[in-house]
């Protein structure tokens, strides 16, 4: 296994002048390059295990997404939150939390950081403030405007970085939640991963508005940020989460990004609602991991060997991963009953006629 | 003891819990500077101010949302539902969240939230404000469901769902709040949840019951009582958990149950009574077990129509001599 990574960025890195690194420190430029080889080498063998049977159900892949994550998530401090909807794996990466506990989780073993009770679209990781992986599109949106409330009630200094896809702009929840958020001044930064589609709908079929206009109506700052540009994306949310921090307010940000798969692993990536040509295209010439590698070749920050020693160490990390996944335990039955009550008390629970395995009623 | 109404019991019950947790704040609709639409949150935003006391938009789905966040997050928020009518607009955050998150991230993520509110018919408010929704709630596993009756029933379990855990749902009624009755004095009466209370001893028929609707039953038993039929009266207090023990003990005692209930029949409480009662106490059964439930369509205006529409004691009062074959 891979040793815990620090995701905190040093508060005191001093910035290089102007140049290829757009002011960002060749450390954090080579640990953002870091973090997205793991975050595509995981997915990638994520997508292979689906393929032979070791994850089951839904999988939503981030490939072609690795810069919204890493830009986003390692700009900010190690006591904010994040909360997102589906296609959470790589965030959860990106918030610290192991890749052998996401994998585990994929599989639905005892190991994984839901204890297989959730699976890929429910990790959760309480201590590093990762608040799930959730089904219900839009549904996170309010319950990062609640952890927002909570930041706030108890004077705290933490914001809220709260994913969603364009499609979720649709619900009334995101309405209710932002307009909420304006009413009661909460630190959270609504962020849209804009990858042009909602499933299989391309957005602009749904909306006669931009995504980057859906948040006027609250009178909530707007940003457009190029999500597969890394250091673009981390430069941007610096700054957010800067300005949200304390009494700075919500922020919205239309990430605009583009999904290399298909919308899950039961989803052609092309010939259907995207032409072949499209994604091609944006994976020959939108690749965010190509993006920063050019930029820190020419910049002299990285040669091809280290490179290639980087990748072959998330190659590993990620095949580490899939070993650690496979040979963990299945949850034992038990487990069936575990969680679903903090506390059980008095008085019959569950009404199934069953005897629990360990359990009275 | 003190005699007071249910409503006055609810506002001691948010007082006290509120100066006991910082955590616990209240938040809907006209709670704040309308001292709450039924008036139970009055005078709470003069003691607690507006950080503590929220009035919000009306955005049942955002704000219940909102709650389940807060408590994700580690605080205590208790979430009022102006009428649990609107709170079928949130109910993706009650069942599909509140509901499932410690389960689905493995005990990691609580979610001690109360959701509370008038439940259930008044008076000719007609069909969209007249809903029982205890189905609802208590369908999906993760939510526990509390019935109170009495003012002493509103204190002491209100006091115990706001420290509860888990997500409750606190469901009261607008013809409850003026009911008055005694509670205790006790600096911290707490009454936990999954207890029923025998409110009236008998040997003849047991009207199981909760809510509003135990009133009705008392009712019943009183007319069954001129004829020398005593019945006995449970109720439920809480739907879930249930107290299986005094439920059966009472029916093994009478050999004869009648439920009733302010709502509909098709997958009522009432519905899940008669299956564990059959179930489990067949043996001691004399008799099929009965139900009294609203009339099975949405609830008219007409005052005739609506007193027709509305369970009855003369109704209870018949199924309870169907099953004593009088």
């Amino acid at each position: 296994m891979a040793e815990t990574k620090t995701k905190t960025v040093d508060d005191d890195a001093k910035t290089e002048a102007a140049g290829g690194l757009r002011g960002i420190d060749p450390e954090t430029a080579l640990r953002l390059m870091r973090e997205m080889l793991l975050y595509r080498r995981f997915e990638e063998k994520a997508e292979e295990a689906y393929a032979i049977g070791k994850i089951g159900g839904f999988c939503h892949l981030h490939i072609g997404q690795e810069a919204a994550a890493a830009g986003s998530i390692l700009a900010l401090d190690e006591g904010d939150y994040v909360i997102s909807a589906y296609r959470e794996h790589t965030q959860a990466l990106a918030k610290g939390m192991e890749p052998g506990a996401v994998m585990a989780e994929l599989f639905g073993r005892a190991t994984g950081c839901s204890k297989g009770k959730g699976g890929s679209m429910h990790l959760f990781d309480a201590d590093r403030r990762f608040m799930g992986g959730h089904g219900i599109v839009g549904a996170q949106v309010p319950l990062a405007s609640g952890i927002g409330w909570k930041i706030r009630y108890r004077e705290e200094d933490h914001v809220v970085l709260c994913f969603m896809g364009d499609a979720a702009v649709n619900q009334g929840a995101f309405h209710e939640a932002l307009n909420m958020s304006t009413v009661w001044n909460l630190p959270v930064i609504y962020v849209v991963e804009n990858n042009e589609y909602g499933m299989g709908t391309a957005f602009s079929r749904v909306s006669r508005t931009e995504i980057h206009e859906k948040a006027c109506a609250y009178g909530i700052p707007t940003s457009i940020v190029d999500g597969q540009d890394v250091l673009e994306t981390y430069t941007a949310f610096r700054e957010l989460a800067g300005e949200t921090r304390g009494d700075g307010g919500p922020r919205f940000v239309d990430l605009r990004t583009y999904r290399f798969k298909g919308h899950s692993m039961s989803d052609p990536v092309s010939g259907t609602y995207r032409s072949r040509e499209e994604v091609e295209g944006k994976v020959k010439n939108a690749d965010p991991i190509a993006k920063l590698r050019d930029v820190l070749l020419e910049s002299g920050d990285l040669d091809r060997e280290s490179l290639e020693a980087m990748d072959a160490e998330a190659r590993e990390t990620a095949q580490e991963a899939f070993d650690f996944a496979d040979e963990s335990p299945w949850p034992d039955d038990a487990s069936l009953y575990s969680d679903v009550y903090a506390e059980l008390g008095r008085g019959r629970m569950f009404f199934d006629g069953r005897e629990r395995p360990g359990g009275a009623d | 003891m003190a005699e007071i109404t249910y409503r006055e019991a609810l506002n001691q019950a948010l007082r006290e819990e509120m100066e006991r947790d910082p955590d616990v704040f209240l938040m809907g609709e006209e709670v704040a500077e309308y001292d709450g639409a039924y008036k139970v949150s009055k005078g709470l935003l003069d003691l607690f101010g507006d950080r503590r006391v929220v009035d919000s938009p009306i955005s049942e789905l955002g704000f219940a949302g909102l709650g389940v966040g807060a408590a994700m997050a580690g605080l205590k928020p208790v979430i009022e539902f102006m009428t649990f009518n609107f709170s079928i607009l949130a109910l993706d955050q009650v069942i599909n969240h509140a509901a499932k998150i410690r389960y689905m991230s493995g005990g990691q993520i609580p979610c001690p939230i109360v959701f509370r509110g008038p439940n259930g018919a008044a008076l000719q408010l007609s069909a969209q404000h007249s809903q029982a929704c205890e189905t609802y709630y208590v369908h999906a596993p993760g939510v526990k469901v509390v019935t109170p009756a009495t003012p002493a029933d509103a204190k002491g379990l209100l006091k115990a769902a706001i420290r509860d855990p888990d997500p409750v749902a606190f469901m009261e009624g607008e013809l409850l709040y003026n009911v008055k009755g005694e509670v205790p004095d006790d600096d911290d009466f707490v009454i936990p949840l999954g207890v029923a209370e025998v409110k009236q001893e008998g040997d003849d028929v047991t009207i199981l019951t909760h809510g509003k609707m135990v009133h009705v039953a008392l009712q019943a038993a009183r007319t069954l009582a001129k004829d020398g039929v005593k019945a006995e009266v449970v109720d439920l207090r809480t739907i879930r958990p249930l107290d299986v023990e005094t439920i059966l003990g009472s029916v093994r005692k009478t050999n004869r149950a009648v439920y009733v209930e302010e709502g509909w029949g098709y997958a009522g409480v009432g519905a899940q009574i008669v299956s564990l009662v059959q179930d489990e106490a067949f043996d001691w059964l004399d008799a099929p077990v009965v139900r009294v439930t609203q009339a099975d369509v949405p609830m008219p205006y007409a005052k005739n129509l609506e007193q027709l529409a509305k369970p009855s004691a003369d109704r209870v009062v018949a199924a309870c001599n169907r099953v004593l074959y009088r």
